[in-house]
């Protein structure tokens, strides 16, 4: 088999058990890799009515197919579990270095189970791993952990996955950080690595990665690499993600003060192109990319001189506009207290903001939120209610350190209705009435209040669709992206470089280079398609319904005034329509459940079909 | 004799991306490897990188490091080892100043850079997608420094 090592690893922590385990070819060609694998582990692996903070809860990293190929931008990896912030399945891809490193260990993927007796982590070094003492690492900062390993094990290179004091304590919002900047961000995956001991999982490797044809594959890679440096990606390359700044303020899609606006009135102080002016100290890539859309930031006066963190689209955004903070330095200090800590930026700015309206409304008093004048735009305040958050402190980080939902469900008071979430997780960085469609594909995302698992903002922000109302054929819209995403998602590539293909042809080519499968484009996207129904089977079996697909209340129940917006809203029977449009494409009943025909026409077990 | 061309890397341009060391490991071994790069990217925490590949000094330590003389300089500037009296001991790439050598443990046999002798432009150079490297003699590299300094007066007293 090319383009896998055809091998995994199985740890069990409660045993302290590792066996490497066979990858078979058969779930190769009917998953792909990466996000297809997480989906057929956890569907495998965790039977229903699993505690996700049980020792029965799986965690699993997988790499796909490209890992540790000079194809762009392959430097992906893939850790998944069942989500102790949804309930469903949880997963987030990060870059960096540990998806080539287990590549060149020898390894596909590491499959782990049970609970470690006091903390530990795993380390992977070619063809063997093992456990070692994490007692001392236990409590230190991500990036602390990063570099204590590398000493302990006098190997600069070594790669490093690790929770922060977040997970540690628990909190569903907690993520894993490796390369100090790249994180596996989203639904807590570093919460049930910290309910594990899990503290790292750390990756060295110096054997060949092998491809079906690997003249073939340098040749059409420096073809890409030649594309990526084209106009398709030049936003990133400049100014990173926060180029969307300007242009969603323009669009009037860009969340300020909890959601309640789409444009925010100091924009300019936190666009990209300030950002770069005044912050940037360093551009970076991931292994393996020709785009670099990484901005490192750093702070160079005030009370975090010397922050350096780095700084992406979501992370500003929430933190900024959407808290109503214009100042850069304390979003830059914010971030690298969500990466160091291991928190999610994207829960965190959603909670802060929850916890700002609440408290300008009333709901929160001064006792609850410690004294801090948690009121918009209050920048200083903001970085502490991170701080505090992330590692559960005083009155204001028990509420919120498991984020907006439960701390509305521990309040009340109507908070419930401001909680910015789908499927109890904090939603993205695009506001919900002036992109309708968008709206449509975050809420019906298996992962919950997902922007990466369609590309559904595309048509709003294109203008090929009118984006202030719904009706039956965007879930046609949301149905192919999301089959499609599903294979950049399990080969798995940087979505960044998706315009660079010309076609679909050219991701079957692609898979054909680096695994041999000579797949037609209809094949292709029926992969995509099972692995996205294997996903969604997964969270059927822990309950999910129709009405688990459905945006906050505040799309539905208050209209959008600002600068742009003249009182958009989304008209509910609009949505129901399309809803019911989405299933309907699917092939899925009226609750959101796959039919038995189509479950058994893509190879998957139809026993929760209808 | 011709002046010696080596490898400079902007560290300002250069991101990190390791792209190059993909490239040399695959048209130089015909494999991915990136531990047989003889090309290393370095990355200084947070926001350093550099990309460092043999510098073909004047003196060079590792033919002086060498018990066994199997490291010898060839007229471009650039090492060679001579595969059947190395015996891959690795006092050569202790004695580089800049990890230029590394050592092949199937061939038991250090090796590095050899400018790609036989094609114009070294792979990693024609690769690198920022032009973060380039293959070019330690004076015209004095001579862009003063350049830029030069522009910089020019801008300033404007
Ligand atoms: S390819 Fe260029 S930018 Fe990338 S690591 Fe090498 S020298 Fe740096
Ligand atoms: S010049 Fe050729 S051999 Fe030397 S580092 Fe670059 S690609 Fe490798």
């Amino acid at each position: 088999m090319k383009g896998y090592t055809g091998k995994y690893l199985r740890v069990d922590l409660t045993t302290g058990d590792i066996r490497t385990e066979r990858l078979p070819e058969e779930v190769a060609r009917k998953y792909l890799g990466g996000y297809g694998f997480v989906g057929w582990t956890l569907y495998e692996e965790v039977p229903a009515g699993t505690d996700p903070l049980s020792p029965e809860n799986v965690v699993c990293l997988w790499t796909g197919p490209v890992a540790g190929t000079p194809v762009p931008v392959s430097s992906k990896y893939i850790m998944g579990a069942l989500s102790p912030a949804t309930g469903f399945i949880g997963f987030g891809i990060a870059s960096g270095g540990i998806a080539s490193e287990l590549k060149a260990a020898g390894f596909d993927g590491i499959v782990v189970t049970g609970k470690a007796p006091s903390p530990q982590y795993i380390l992977v070094q070619n063809g063997r791993a093992e456990l070692r003492d994490a007692s001392d690492l236990w409590g230190k900062t991500t990036w602390e952990t990063e570099e204590l390993i590398r000493e302990e094990l006098s190997d600069d290179e070594v790669r490093v996955s690790s929770i922060g004091p977040a997970g540690e304590l628990l909190s569903v919002l907690a993520n894993v950080t490796n390369d100090r900047n790249r994180q596996v961000g989203r639904s807590g995956i570093g919460c049930v690595m910290g309910s594990k001991n899990l503290k790292a999982i750390a990756i060295r490797g110096t054997g060949d990665v092998e491809v079906a044809d690997l003249d073939g594959l340098m040749e059409f890679s420096r073809d890409l690499y030649k594309r990526c440096r084209g106009p398709a990606t030049e936003k990133y390359r400049v100014f990173g993600t926060p180029a969307n700044m300007l242009v969603h303020n323009r669009l009037g899609c860009l969340p300020s003060y909890n959601f309640q606006k789409g444009t925010f009135e100091k924009v300019e102080d936190v666009s990209g192109e300030r950002m770069l002016e005044t912050m940037v100290k360093k551009i970076t890539a991931c292994p393996s990319c020709p785009i670099a859309c990484d901005h490192i930031n750093e702070v160079k006066e005030g009370p975090w001189a010397g922050t350096v963190s780095s700084m992406d689209y979501e992370s500003l955004e929430l933190l900024g506009p959407n808290c109503g903070v214009s100042d850069l330095n304390a979003i830059t200090k914010a971030v690298e207290l969500c990466d160091t800590l291991g928190i999610d930026t994207i829960s965190a700015g959603v909670t802060v903001s929850w916890a700002m309206e609440a408290f300008e409304r009333g709901l929160l008093t001064s006792e609850d939120v410690d004294g801090l004048d948690l009121r918009f735009g209050n920048g200083e305040a903001m970085v502490e209610a991170v701080r505090r958050m992330s590692l559960r402190e005083g009155n204001l980080g028990a509420l919120i350190a498991d984020g907006s939902a439960r701390a509305a469900e521990k309040l009340g008071k109507g908070s419930e209705k401001f909680a910015m979430v789908n499927k109890k997780l904090e939603w993205g960085a695009y506001s919900l009435r002036p992109l309708q469609t968008a709206t449509l594909g975050f809420a019906t995302s298996v992962r919950g209040a997902c922007y990466l698992r369609s590309g559904s903002y595309q048509p709003d922000v294109k203008g090929t669709v009118d984006r202030y109302h719904l009706d039956s054929s965007r879930g046609k819209v949301v149905f192919e992206g999301e089959n499609l995403y599903a294979i950049i998602d399990s080969l798995i590539i940087c979505k960044f470089t998706r315009g660079i293909y010309k076609d679909n042809t050219e991701f079957t080519k692609l898979i054909k280079l680096v695994t041999g499968f000579d797949w037609s484009v209809e094949e292709m996207i029926k992969t995509g398609e099972r692995i996205h129904n294997q996903a969604k089977l997964f969270n059927v079996r822990f309950g999910a319904k129709r009405a688990d697909d459905y945006p906050p209340p505040r799309a539905f129940e208050e209209k959008l005034y600002d600068d742009v917006s003249d009182g958009a809203i989304i008209i509910r029977a609009e949505y129901d329509e399309a809803l019911s449009g989405y299933y309907e494409e699917r092939r899925w009943d009226e609750e959101g459940i796959p039919t038995k025909a189509l479950l058994e026409e893509l190879g998957l077990d139809a026993t929760l079909g209808v | 004799m011709e002046a010696k061309k080596i490898i400079v890397c902007d560290t300002e341009k250069c991101t990190g991306c390791e792209i190059c060391e993909y490239a040399c490991s695959i048209y130089k071994e015909k494999r991915i490897n990136w531990s047989r790069s003889r090309i290393r990217h370095v990355r200084i925490e947070p926001t350093f990188d550099i990309a460092i590949a043999c510098r073909k000094c004047e003196e060079p330590l590792c033919i002086k490091a060498c018990p066994r003389d199997a490291v010898v300089v060839l007229s471009d500037g650039s090492v060679k080892i001579d595969k059947d009296k190395c015996n891959g001991c690795g006092w050569c790439i202790e004695a580089c100043n800049f990890g230029a050598l590394k050592l092949d443990w199937e061939k038991k046999c250090a090796f590095t850079c050899d400018f790609c002798a036989d094609l114009g432009t070294p792979m990693c150079v024609e690769v690198c997608p920022y032009e973060a490297l380039e293959y070019t003699t330690l004076d015209q590299v004095g001579h862009e420094a003063g350049k830029k300094a030069f522009k910089r007066i020019i801008e300033e007293l404007s």
